[in-house]
């Protein structure tokens, strides 16, 4: 029996959870999001969302893998033997968003080589969906592969995979320890020159100046919540399986604030950064920066590439520093979410590491090619849709709800969390994670539920009601059938025989948990 | 000019917690060593 993988120091941890933690969504949802909810007043619910929920849930997941000593799967299972179908269902999330993530940071690869000579022209737009994507299908077609995509797909792979066969600590750790400092680095470059270009300062007076309107209203807290929830990897798998490899003396609750403010403090950083470089952006066209705020996909490949093109100067070094940058964030989170179905193989089906990453990495990567094609962007954008909203969110309500409510489980896993912690967890760790978090959530599954079975989704050429109007065919088998499959495939999973450990084994780390 | 405070204070509170989390990691480390 392989003796279970270590962090080489607690330093190392921390920096793969920040990295884990810190990817795509830090650099082109928040700003976005923060703006449109009310600029410097979001940070008020979104600094609560982040002590009631995000450190709170953080906490949860550190100390159910530091317990329990597995993959999501096995520590589900030595919670309660009925529940490790939602450590599987966590693992299968997982799976499948590293089949379209890596697609993006292969995206964002291109880029960075096109950045040299600016290849995308003047109209980005046309560029990224026209020459690059080559998406000249309709929603549903599969179409041809596009080889600008697959090449870098490949490489992101190899470069991923890689890492995850050296383990642990020689492999994940190392890199994050490279990665982590590094995008700092060139994120700050980026800031500083960001600030400095002319029209910045109206770029951050419209990202702080607070609206004090929009705090009463429901759906800006929800929205805190949201950008606090998918922004720290948590309920899928993740953060219970890096914590499954720290020793047994490791200070939880202390690594939970590192990680949580760590990854607020990027956001915050990222912030200033964009709307810094969208004020640059309004001043060039003399527009209002309302005019010119994208997010998403929408902000890094078509608008970006335009600030990059009307820059002062060292446009080309700009360009590489801000793609280099997503595909630093992008490739920790992908080596993360990727881990959890590698170390969720090894538990279930007792194989070798090696074994688990070739055949669970190399499946996802088989299955990523399906977005390498000219109508990967489609499929790309409906899975993300569904697989996070009715994925993750929905784990993460199901999540707070089992322990709380159903195992009540909290008590047990305060007193260990408080046994190997300097900062103790009191009441206010319960109060938040078996009433705050669940009614937030509730209410946002709720709402999500509303929005797409009663397809009312509103858009200028939304003709279906469906998310970005496409049609019922395409929403049910590119969007529904994703999420509700990984639940079935999650259960399944969870119906197989375990290979190890044996029960002599089991009984022994049971005693070791308790 | 409220913006500008709000700037400073999410800086403040944001990477404040930040590097009063690290900073009690140090501290307990070295109590430790």
């Amino acid at each position: 029996m392989e003796t279970r993988s270590q962090w080489g120091t607690r330093a190392g941890f921390i920096l793969a959870a920040v990295g884990s933690a810190v990817g795509l969504g830090n650099i082109w949802r928040f700003p976005t999001v923060a703006y449109e909810n009310g600029g410097g007043a979001f940070l008020i619910p979104y600094l609560f969302a982040l002590l009631t929920a995000g450190i709170p849930l953080l906490i949860l997941e550190f100390t159910i893998g530091h317990k329990y000593r597995g993959s999501a799967p096995l520590s589900y299972r030595r919670m309660n033997k009925k529940t490790e179908f939602v450590g599987w269902w966590a693992v299968i999330i997982a799976f499948v968003i590293s089949t379209y993530y890596s697609v993006i940071i292969a995206w964002a690869m291109s880029y960075s080589v096109f950045s040299f000579n600016l290849n995308w022209g003047s109209s980005t737009g046309d560029f990224l969906i026209g020459d690059y994507l080559q998406r000249t299908v309709e929603p549903g077609q599969i179409g041809n592969f596009v080889p600008g995509v697959l090449i870098p797909l490949l490489l992101v792979w190899i470069i991923v995979l890689g890492v995850l066969f050296k383990g642990v600590k020689k492999g994940i750790e190392i890199a994050n320890r490279i990665f982590i400092p590094a995008l700092v680095i060139i994120f700050l470059i980026i800031v500083i020159r960001a600030i400095t270009l002319p029209g910045a300062i109206d770029g951050l007076e419209a990202f702080f100046t607070p609206d004090f309107s929009k705090i009463g209203d429901p759906e800006v807290w929800v929205a805190a919540y949201g950008q606090i929830f998918f922004s720290l990897s948590i309920a899928f798998a993740i953060m219970i399986t890096y914590s499954s490899y720290l020793p047994k003396k490791s200070d939880i609750t202390n690594n939970a604030f590192i990680t949580g403010f760590g990854n607020s403090s990027f956001e915050i950083l990222a912030g200033i950064g964009v709307f810094g470089i969208l004020g640059f952006m309004a001043m060039q066209s003399g527009l209002p920066v309302s005019e010119v705020v994208e997010s998403g996909v929408g902000l890094a490949f078509i608008v970006f590439p335009e600030i990059i093109n009307q820059f002062p100067g060292m446009n080309a070094l700009f360009g590489f520093l801000f793609f280099a940058s997503l595909v630093l964030a992008g490739l920790t989170s992908l080596m993360s979410i990727t881990e959890t179905y590698v170390a969720g193989l090894v538990d279930k089906f007792n194989i070798t590491r090696t074994k688990a990453v070739l055949f669970g990495g190399g499946v996802a990567a088989l299955i990523s090619l399906l977005f390498a094609t000219q109508g990967g962007l489609y499929f790309l954008d409906v899975a993300d849709y569904f697989i996070n909203q009715f994925g993750v969110a929905l784990m993460g309500l199901i999540e707070v709800v089992l322990i709380a409510w159903i195992l009540r489980e909290l008590k047990n896993l305060k007193e260990h969390a408080n046994g190997i912690s300097d900062i103790k967890l009191g009441a206010w760790w319960t109060v938040c994670l078996s009433v705050i978090t669940p009614i937030v959530l509730g209410y946002m599954m709720f709402k999500l539920f509303k929005l797409n079975i009663l397809r009312e989704f509103v858009g200028e050429n939304n003709t279906t009601g469906n998310y970005e109007g496409y049609t019922d065919t395409f929403i049910l088998w590119g969007g529904w059938a994703v999420a509700i499959g990984a639940l079935v495939v999650g259960i399944i999973l969870a119906l197989t025989k375990w290979k190890k450990p044996s029960a002599v084994e089991e009984e022994e780390l049971k005693k070791e948990a308790q | 000019m409220s913006w500008i405070i709000f700037m400073i204070l999410s800086i403040v509170i944001v990477w404040g917690g930040l590097a009063a989390s690290i900073m009690h990691a140090v501290k307990k480390s070295k109590e430790v060593e």
